[in-house]
């Protein structure tokens, strides 16, 4: 293993973080293990943020909405300018895939930690990549490797592909702009929709068709390409249990892949990441049929918000090998090194009310007990009295079990999920327990469907499990005794909230008292 | 007969025999607690319970209860009480038996104008409706942005929509009042 500097290179002393919440909190955490000094920027919001008050420095950027804060090239690079910070890490959203940004960085002399603008581009559009992609012979599924110029085209080409159909917007993510069209009826107008959806998300109305895979599973593969031409590939990650198109769970490695169908599309993975030029980190997406047939989806040029269910798997660091490739190191390992140890699964902790159809729910975080102990990483950008704004992604934290194999792994979230309890806002904590108690993901049986599935069922077992509830009626007693500064005590007029709560935010009382009205 | 045993003076520490009507998920229990030296004596529904309670922190309860141990978090929004007794979430309300007073507010009138509130912060996306359309129970009425997510409000009931409050690319708070139906 070649060490710092062994190359005669230079480590960066400063780096500055261009992102908020848990990521920020993560690569500011890689940076002092490793001593570099860190620079937040953050939002007029943000002040109090989590990543502000772990960083060295930290310097604001703007008002609270993305578009005149964390998405400001120019206020960025300025912080940079000023504070010294010789390197940017991007994160993941905000300006992390942005082509332009990773341009204007090497105008500015200060060294992205990612792809360079180049890949970004050849990857960026769904229906350029595929132009590329199928040249380097990586396997696709059936459909257009263009944007549609008509409807008649449309129909044509789903004609040859056979139905049902999928339309997709060439710079789509987040599955806006997506279409499931199961019959030539629907074309048109799903095609239309499609495309003006397109255009209102992303400024770009290009829309391409593919044979739509029914009940796929998503697998991604991870790789890891230093400046030196060396690529390799770090294994799947299983990101089937999606709501909306939006992961939720992820986990390594995927419950149906054996060694030789990752070393195959590790293979391909890596093919593809030469193919683009590809340095850093990225991931490559698969769809895999229910024949365990893969075909190459897109290339996500950044750091995964999942990325740490690989890091557990391979004992590799991620962030620290993004760090050290940027600094133009060599890959401190190869291929042959690389094994998959163990089984981790990540829960994204979002703030969304599960009782609520998953509405986003910013507000104060009045109470938070968070889980630890074997086998447990929690990668949190949130604090106890720390009020969520509404601004962002509501991705408050992620909690990650690790065991030696998969139901070690499930047990060891199921107590930590159990420990883990957030008060003051709403989040999506028990689905979690409610998808790993499901029997078909403990069978790993999964789909992107899987979700959408176990929602619609109703929930039998919650009275089983349920403690009795006279626990609950001692408790409030025993509260309203011991705590009776609060809302519990007895002097509580029954249900009605005038008089309640000094710790709730002023706007929960405004919507209470309209609602009285 | 409980006011004749209730010695109750709140903010003193000589208080002696607590007691209170809890109402959890529909079913009203009677609840005394008796403070003695040794800890608490406790009654529910009339049979005596063991019970030790230590505050380790605000809203968080280490209960035991003839020797079982539950960890017990009170989390208080503006219109519940909640007990969460491991994670198991319960509604609770309780109440004073002797300062029972006329309930008021919160009944939701199924005839007569509704208000549409805003269910959480953000900012008003677009208008699915005009005022004066006539919508069904369920059906969009505004769509509102909050944390890149775009949620449709929908009516509560079968109506007329009386009057828009909602504008395109207004930020609102919770609370807020974006239409009413009728």
């Amino acid at each position: 293993m070649s060490g710092l500097g062994v190359d005669g290179l230079r480590m960066f002393k400063k780096i500055l973080i261009a992102n908020r919440g848990e990521i920020a909190v993560r690569v500011i955490r890689a940076c002092r293990e490793i001593g570099i000094s860190t620079v937040a920027v953050y939002s007029e919001i943000d002040r109090a943020a989590l990543h502000v008050r772990k960083a060295d420095e930290a310097y604001p950027i703007g008002p609270a909405p993305a578009s005149e804060s964390y998405l400001r090239m120019d206020k960025i690079l300025d912080v940079a300018r000023r504070s010294g910070a010789e390197a940017i890490h991007p994160g993941y959203g905000f300006l992390s895939e942005n082509a332009k940004f990773a341009k204007a960085c090497v105008e500015a002399g200060i060294k992205f930690i990612g792809p360079t603008a180049h890949s970004m581009e050849m990857m960026g559009s769904k229906t350029r990549a595929r132009q590329h992609m199928e040249k380097a012979g990586i396997p696709f599924v059936p459909g257009t490797a263009r944007g549609l110029t008509s409807p008649e085209e449309a129909e044509k080409v789903a004609e040859q592909v056979g139905y049902p159909v999928m339309l997709k917007a060439a710079a789509g993510g987040g599955g806006k702009g997506m279409r499931l069209v199961h019959t030539p009826q629907e074309l048109r107008s799903a095609l239309e929709s499609a495309q003006s959806e397109a255009q209102r998300s992303f400024g770009d109305s290009e829309v391409y068709i593919e044979k739509a895979i029914i009940n796929p599973r998503h697998i991604e593969m991870q790789v890891l390409a230093d400046e030196h031409g060396n690529t390799v590939w770090l294994g799947e990650r299983e990101c089937s249990i999606q709501r909306r198109h939006q992961k939720v769970l992820e986990e390594a490695p995927s419950p149906i892949v054996d060694p030789d169908m990752r070393r195959r599309m590790g293979e391909v993975a890596v093919r593809v990441a030469q193919a683009a030029n590809y340095t850093n980190a990225g991931t490559i997406e698969f769809l895999v049929d229910q024949q365990k047939n893969f075909y190459f989806l897109e290339m996500n040029t950044r750091l995964q918000v999942e990325h740490p269910v690989t890091e557990l798997t391979t004992g590799l660091d991620l962030v620290h090998l993004q760090i050290r490739i940027a600094a133009g190191e060599k890959l401190p390992f190869s291929q042959s090194d690389v094994t998959i140890r163990g089984h981790a699964i990540e829960c994204r902790i979002y703030a969304e009310d599960p009782d609520n159809s998953y509405f986003p729910s910013p507000g104060k975080i009045t109470v938070l007990l968070q889980p630890s102990g074997p086998g447990i990483r929690r990668d949190s950008g949130m604090y106890e009295g720390w009020n969520v704004p509404m601004d962002y992604d509501p991705l408050l934290a992620k909690l990650i079990g690790y065991g030696t194999d998969r139901p070690q792994a499930i047990q060891r979230l199921q107590r930590a999920l159990y420990e883990y309890f957030v008060a003051g806002i709403k989040t999506n904590i028990s689905l979690f327990r409610r998808i790993l108690r499901d029997g078909d993901f403990q069978a790993g049986k999964l789909d992107t469907g899987f979700l959408d599935r176990l929602l619609t069922k109703s929930d039998p077992d919650i009275a089983a499990r349920a403690p009795e509830p006279r626990i609950a009626a001692i408790a409030a007693g025993m509260f309203a005794v011991l705590d009776p500064t609060s809302s519990a005590s007895s002097s509580r007029r029954n249900g009605n909230a005038a008089d309640m709560v000094p710790a709730c935010s002023s706007w929960k009382q405004k919507g209470r008292a309209e609602a009285l009205r | 007969m409980l006011e004749l045993e209730a010695e109750r003076t709140r903010g003193s520490a000589a208080l002696t025999l607590m007691v209170y009507d809890v109402i959890v998920g529909g079913i009203a229990h009677r609840l005394e607690l008796e403070k003695s030296d040794s800890g608490w004596k406790c009654q529910l529904d009339g049979k005596e319970v063991h019970v030790d309670a230590v505050l380790p922190r605000r809203d968080v309860l280490s209960l035991l209860v003839d020797g079982h141990a539950f960890e017990v978090k009170r989390e208080q929004t503006a219109t519940d009480l909640h007990m969460w007794v491991g994670s198991t979430r319960f509604a609770v309300e309780i109440r004073d038996p002797r300062s029972l007073r006329s309930r008021k507010g919160g009944v939701v009138d199924e005839k007569g104008p509704r208000k549409i509130l805003a269910p959480m912060p953000g900012r008003v996306v677009r208008l699915l409706v005009a005022e004066q359309a006539e919508v069904e129970a369920g059906q969009g009425i505004v769509v509102v942005e909050a944390m890149k997510m775009q949620n449709e409000i929908k009516s509560p009931k079968k109506g007329i929509v009386k009057k828009i409050v909602a504008a395109a690319g207004v930020a609102i708070n919770a609370g807020d009042v974006l239409a009413i139906v009728e």
